[in-house]
């Protein structure tokens, strides 16, 4: 379909904030009064807190208040808490804030507090959680996640004696689910692998640490928070709070980087919002970069096992998933649900059993980062799926078609539908632009001491959701005001979803205003910035709303001009007769129209079904306008799909283990594109994130004290300029997804995912094969196999150098 | 903001948001903003904010002695009273009010802290404030042209849209204006190392490259 404004790049309205530093971002707020508040945190990894002395902190000059457990809602674990009471779980855990006139102040008050600990047992792997007598990182369990109950589990020491050093002990899971006969799968496989893994999990890093700021004006908290999210947010951060959503003003125009630790706000929001309210102070709650590391979430370690069985053809009969997640001490993420998804649907298994338990860890709290699950799982997968092709003689890209997904497939033990998938298109598409069959042909060749290695990566996550809400409004000055409760997390689909709008109403881009990033502006309920859901959601709530519009324009053409809405079109920024073009009735004369007769057509009256934060945005608007405001109630079944495929040739140099990428393309199965620069930024963006992945970041803990050892950027090593290649290449599959109305689906996480197995299938192509079965793939791991020496961790072994 | 808008005006005070949504009010409150912090900024030597945000409060205990001195930013001499262990970023963000300057880590690691002192790229979190007395000082606020129009580098940055988060962003600007300065036509690799002080964890990397490149061309 063609199009006026989708599919065309433009310029956001936020980036020239960005090139200019005029953007604000939460720490960039002051206000006359502030206060500052810090945190006490905890320094060891697991401890009872017998008893915390402030006598000396309060007396000090310029300390105006101290905020414990006491004063701050407690929820039950293992959802996270504000600030701890009994018990502490992981080393740089908020127990305490202290408010003072000063920073300075507030960190001496800090040093003069003192707390009486009882050190209890730590642990930061699973698997030494699950043996027998082995710590638990809570004093009331050590398995606890989303839907999966706080409890202690603990496998049979025959597990872990049967499993040996290097295969995953096969102990009894905490959830499981099963689909397709795969004994008779494995039966019928002309080959089996079985293969133990880890990957290994590592910080977010967001540039932007959480910092916050709140006030309390008229009853109501002002807090300008660093969030990924908007209106999704609000009702999750008033109950952090403890206040009705409608008494939270969220400000969050501009978000420094989340990567899914910012989604539906945080603990640590409410404790500059309850300070504020306690010393009745504007608060400052700085948060600095060692404090980012331990509360600004992480992506979850996994030790797995996977056994495969394959036809002569390649064709994947039977797959048998286990996973035990290192969970963090609280609630974590269901990264090892969306693993086995994954698995289902990318390599589509005729038969399928997953099984897993997330065990809890005194390391910092985990949660959703980029892609969480799929994309640790298929770094591993993919060159498990080169050995299995060379193993069988079958062709490295074709053993991926064969297997992959059509708008037919299914996913998941409920073997559920797609909206559409055309992974093989990408494939193709892919290997045409990579020039794939010229390319493979380099594979093992020697120049030097450096060797070339090709590898194909595939990624997955759900990208769509519906249910929410939108809202257009015209001024009488004929401006298109879009409201958008959608966060800015640095995608531009704020604008990339409100062109949406623009485009169904015959707007010109010029003569549209985005209303966003503060709760005062009218914004309705949206779903949050996250899991791939902007592009599809919300240009479905963008549609219906603009769709409202439309008819009260042609009703409000009807009541100025006569004759029926059907005999009225809209034309540019006009509704025109259909019968005679000469009559019409411009947008600024329908919106001044709409003001003057009210009820619906300017918001007073509102649809039932809307959500009542979209209500309560709409009552702050409502009479300003010609206002189209909709719940969307348009139909979809089954799973949204996002996925990619990114092909990548490295030079791995055998003397000194360095990786060089050389080359890396990416092709995008994401529906129709909307804008094509972001998604090309989206692309490379997680493509790089995911060399990350692969060669570089992870969690290191002194696995006796308990302590993380590569907190700051310089040791966790987040990719720089210099670890990936000047230009990563993009395209897209650009078939419109059938059930969302202009055919968008997401893809801000896949492209993550499949970057990263590109890279490790690269790495195990130029190794002759040779599986890690470990991300990332440092360098010294690279050594330690190329001069056959045993390699520093054991094979399933966490949080190590 | 039109007239008949019947959202609640910004009247915020904490909200000094220049994104251009509400420039009326805007200029009204940064006015008072950058009066009350040259005010304030004369008469007492501390923000508030710990220097160095790393816990201890020892190296700024009481007693510490500010000093009034002038700092050239941006072109213009700014009067303003410096601790003896005070970083440029301190100065900057929280005395200068110029917070289009990020801190990212304050370790040196990130390079959101990006200025130029003396036309050289330099991390303000990591620079004495009393060691850059009579340099020229040029931060993110500094780069526009004397009629708010952006520099190539900012107009690149906006037509590859390198920029995601954008946390980063000012740095990166002020690293590209600093590389062009002194070698006005790099190749990509110049430009890769001279930019790979620069973190960006969007790793928007390769749009970023684009936009140095275009720049130079463009220039």
């Amino acid at each position: 379909m063609a199009y006026n404004l989708i599919g065309k790049n433009f310029t956001p309205v936020d980036v020239v904030a960005k090139v200019t530093g005029r953007a604000k971002y939460a720490e960039d707020f002051r206000a006359d009064g502030m206060a500052f508040c810090k945190t006490l945190t905890s320094p060891i990894p697991h401890a009872r807190i017998r008893h915390i002395d402030t006598s000396a902190a309060l007396k000090i000059k310029g300390v105006l208040g101290i905020l414990t457990a006491d004063d701050v809602p407690s929820f039950p674990p293992p959802q996270p808490p504000i600030l701890v009471k009994d018990e502490t779980f992981y080393v740089g855990e908020p127990i305490l804030a202290v408010a003072a006139e000063s920073e300075e102040i507030a960190a001496e008050a800090i040093e003069a507090i003192k707390i009486d600990f009882e050190q209890l047992p730590h642990v930061t792997d699973p698997l030494e959680s699950l043996f027998p007598g082995g710590p638990n990182a809570r004093s009331n369990g050590n398995v606890a996640a989303a839907q999966i109950n706080l409890q202690t589990v603990k496998w049979d020491a025959g597990d872990f004696a049967v499993a040996g050093d290097d295969k995953m002990p096969l102990g009894k899971p905490a959830e499981e689910w099963a689909y397709g006969d795969i004994d008779a799968g494995f039966k019928a496989a002309k080959l089996i692998i079985e293969e133990s893994f880890v990957s290994a999990g590592y910080a977010h890093h967001s540039m932007e640490t959480r910092s916050a700021f709140a006030r309390w004006e008229g009853g109501k908290c002002i807090l300008h928070g660093s969030n990924q999210s908007h209106t999704a947010a609000v009702p999750n951060i008033a109950r952090l709070i403890g206040i009705k959503p409608e008494d939270l003003v969220l400000v969050a125009e501009f978000c420094g980087g989340g990567f899914g630790s910012k989604i539906p706000g945080y603990p640590n929001m409410a404790i500059a919002a309850l300070m504020s309210k306690k010393i009745n102070r504007p608060v400052m709650h700085r948060i600095s970069r060692m404090e980012e590391y331990g509360i600004g979430s992480a992506r979850p370690s996994f030790q797995g096992h996977v056994k495969l069985g394959f036809r002569e053809d390649g064709k994947l009969l039977a797959a048998d998933l286990y996973i035990v997640q290192e969970n963090g001490p609280h609630i974590g993420g269901g990264d090892f649900r969306s693993a086995g998804n994954a698995l289902s649907i990318v390599y589509q298994p005729d038969a399928m059993r997953w099984r897993a338990v997330p065990v809890l860890t005194n390391t910092p709290p985990v949660g959703p980062q980029r892609g969480p699950g799929e994309n640790q799982f298929v770094p591993i997968f993919e060159p498990i799926m080169d050995k299995a092709a060379k193993e069988l003689g079958v062709d490295r890209l074709a053993i991926r078609r064969m297997n992959a997904p059509d708008s037919s497939s299914k996913i998941g033990s409920d073997r559920g539908p797609l909206t559409s998938a055309f992974q093989k298109e990408a494939l193709d598409k892919g290997a045409e632009m990579f020039k794939w069959e010229e390319k493979k042909k380099k594979s093992g060749q020697r120049n030097g001491t450096k060797v070339t290695g090709v590898g194909i990566g595939q990624g997955y996550h759900s990208a769509g959701s519906n249910g929410f809400d939108g809202i257009v409004r015209i001024t009488p000055d004929g401006k298109l005001h879009v409201h958008t409760g959608v966060g800015n997390l640095g995608t531009y689909s704020h604008s990339g979803t409100a062109r949406v709008a623009a485009e169904m109403l015959n707007y010109a881009w010029d003569n549209v205003i985005i209303e966003r990033g503060d709760s005062r502006r009218g914004l309705p309920w949206n779903s949050n910035q996250a899991g791939s859901l902007t592009a599809s959601t919300e240009s479905r709530t963008m549609y219906v709303a603009a769709m409202d519009a439309k008819e009260k324009l042609l009703e409000i053409a009807a009541q100025a001009l006569g004759g029926a809405p059907g005999d009225y079109d809209l034309g540019a920024e006009k509704v025109v007769s259909k019968a005679d073009p000469a009559k019409s009735i411009s947008y600024a004369q329908a919106a001044q129209k709409a003001m003057e007769v009210g009820g619906k057509f300017s918001g007073k009256e509102a649809p039932k079904d809307i959500n009542p934060v979209t209500k309560h945005g709409l009552d702050m608007i409502a009479g300003s306008g010609l206002i189209g405001v909709a719940k969307d109630n348009l139909p979809r079944v089954g799973v949204t799909p996002g996925l990619t495929t990114t092909f990548a040739e490295v030079e791995l140099d055998t003397e000194t283990g360095k990786v060089t990428i050389l080359d890396m393309l990416c092709v995008a199965d994401c529906g129709t594109v909307l804008h094509p620069q972001g998604l090309a930024n989206q692309i490379r963006g997680g493509n790089v994130m995911g060399i990350g992945l692969a060669m570089l970041e992870r969690h290191v803990y002194d696995h006796k004290l308990g302590l993380p050892t590569n907190v700051l950027l310089y040791q966790s090593k987040p990719p720089t300029y210099l670890d990936v290649p000047a230009e990563v290449g993009w395209g897209a599959v650009d078939k419109a997804d059938p059930q969302n109305p202009v055919g968008a689906k997401g893809v801000g996480e896949p492209v993550q995912g499949s970057g990263a197995a590109a890279i490790t299938s690269a790495i195990s192509d130029a190794l002759g094969g040779h599986l890690f079965n470990r991300t990332p793939v440092s360098v010294d791991m690279i050594l330690n196999f190329l001069s056959k020496r045993p390699q520093a961790h054991k094979p399933l072994q966490i949080n190590t150098v | 903001m039109a007239d008949d808008d019947p959202r609640p005006s910004c009247d915020d005070a904490a909200c000094m948001d220049s994104c251009g949504a509400h420039p009326e009010h805007l200029r009204a409150s940064r006015r008072e903003f950058i009066k009350g912090v040259i005010a304030s900024g004369v008469a007492v030597s501390s923000t508030g904010y710990i220097v160095l945000g790393r816990g201890t409060a020892h190296a700024q205990a009481a007693g510490s002695v500010g000093r009034l001195v002038t700092l050239n930013v941006n072109g213009r001499d700014r009067p303003v009273d410096v601790l003896p262990n005070e970083t440029l970023i301190h100065t900057l963000r929280y005395k200068l009010g110029l917070t289009g300057t990020k801190l990212g880590c304050d370790h040196s690691e990130c390079g959101n802290c990006t200025v130029m002192i003396d036309e050289v790229a330099t991390y303000s979190c990591s620079t004495l404030t009393h060691g850059v007395r009579g340099r020229k000082i040029t931060t993110i606020e500094g780069i526009e042209g004397p009629n708010g129009e952006l520099h190539p580098v900012q107009k690149a940055m906006v037509e590859e849209l390198a920029p995601q988060c954008g946390f980063c962003t000012s740095g990166q600007v002020v690293s590209a204006v600093a590389l062009l300065k002194h070698n006005p036509k790099p190749t990509v690799d110049e430009a890769r190392l001279a930019m790979s002080g620069n973190l960006c964890r969007c790793g928007a990397y390769d749009h970023y490259l684009k936009a140095v490149m275009r720049a130079s061309r463009e220039a």
